[in-house]
């Protein structure tokens, strides 16, 4: 067996201890990682062995609990989708995820995006209720390939960590959860979009989104934002053309 | 333990030099300035001829100064790049579903390079060029 090829990682992490610090500062790190080792593996190492006052979150290791999401040199990614071997020879900067309160260290408050989702309606609203003895809700496979996309949503919020737009006004409902909406939408089964149109269609819904597009670059389960912004933005405008200048259109 | 969040605000004017598809999107909406210029200049055009023979002359043959050409360049380059992103875009905008799967995007983005090739031919023919 070929000797596993061993990297010598340079971590740069924000700490922030909100009982001592009034600011965060870097804490410089160094340590010997095998070569395919992520991100993640390289902190736990560091908590394990070097520091154990180190938090931050994570759980499945697989890129699919999205919880591990922090700003690694600058850009939003899950660290344990983020090869060390990508960064050799360079100081890796580890920060939490930007745009949102940073609880501890690179523990991140998500109360705001939480609170944003469930405003969204992220769930069926069903056309028209029916007893289960009547069976389930079909769907076609072209029916669920229309919003299936956008279902992969791990609401890991990369997406608004990448989004200059939230950055710069934190009403915006931001990229997840417009997405969620947008799915819920589009989906045969549902008869929701009216009530959804209440958050969708206004300022702080899609029309603060200003298509930057990083929301969708950033994506870890490649789901593309934006584009559901943008179809959201049309089949809006539409709503409020029927609505405003076709004669009967707001019956 | 005492919940203290510490918020980091983001730099109202210079954000978007933090990453490059920031700058790529700002260079994008700058291109905007150039279209509204020249959108300015041909309305500046048509009551300049609604003036008179000898007004539209004037205007024509400032047309030709060197820093009209400049400007024609910069703008013609500007709309280039603003046409190309949209059109590069236009999938996301509007996916056309064919059964269970979607139609490429270079189709959906060629589609439009057509479509501005023949209103280009078709407002040079109306021009006369032809």
């Amino acid at each position: 067996m070929t000797p596993m090829k061993e990297l010598r990682v340079q971590l740069e992490v924000l700490r922030y201890n909100p009982d001592t610090d009034t600011e965060a500062h870097f804490q410089r790190y160094e340590l010997t990682c095998p070569e395919e080792w992520v991100v993640l593996d390289a902190l736990n190492t560091v908590k394990a062995e070097i520091d154990p006052t180190l938090n931050y979150r994570w759980s499945c290791h697989m890129a699919v609990c999205g919880s591990c999401g922090m700003m690694i040199n600058g850009t939003p990614k899950l660290s344990c989708h983020t090869f060390l071997r990508d960064y050799e020879g360079t100081v890796i900067r580890v920060e939490p995820l930007a745009h949102f309160p940073i609880e501890r260290d690179l523990v991140t408050a998500p109360d705001d995006f939480m609170e944003k989702l469930k405003r969204v309606k992220p769930y069926i609203i069903p056309k028209e209720k029916k007893p289960i003895s009547e069976g389930e809700y079909k769907q076609t496979p072209a029916q669920l390939m229309k919003f299936r996309q956008y279902s992969m949503c791990i609401n890991c919020m990369l997406c608004y960590a990448a989004c200059p737009e939230y950055g710069l006004t934190p009403s915006f409902i931001g990229p997840a959860a417009l997405t969620l909406a947008h799915r819920y939408n589009l989906d045969s089964r549902d008869g929701g979009r009216k009530e959804r149109q209440e958050v969708v269609a206004t300022h702080e819904g899609v029309w603060e989104c200003t298509f930057v597009g990083a929301c969708s670059e950033a994506c870890p389960a490649h789901v593309d934002p934006a584009s559901a912004l943008q179809q959201m933005k049309i089949t809006s405008s539409i709503d409020w053309i029927v609505e405003h200048l076709i004669p009967g259109g707001n019956k | 333990m005492s919940r203290r969040p510490l918020v980091r605000e983001v730099p109202p004017t210079s954000w978007y030099f933090h990453r490059p598809t920031y700058l790529r999107y700002m260079s994008r909406e700058i291109t905007c300035i150039f279209v509204a210029a020249y959108c300015v200049l041909l309305v500046v055009g048509l009551q300049r001829l609604a003036a008179g023979p000898a007004a539209y002359e004037a205007f024509l043959l400032g047309l030709k100064s060197a820093d009209s050409i400049v400007f024609h360049l910069l703008a013609l380059a500007a709309s280039v790049y603003h046409a190309a992103t949209w059109f590069g875009a236009t999938h996301k905008a509007m996916p056309i579903q064919i059964g269970e799967n979607f139609v490429q995007p270079g189709v959906i983005s060629g589609a439009h390079y057509v479509v501005w090739l023949v209103l280009s031919f078709v407002i040079l023919y109306l021009a006369g060029v032809f």
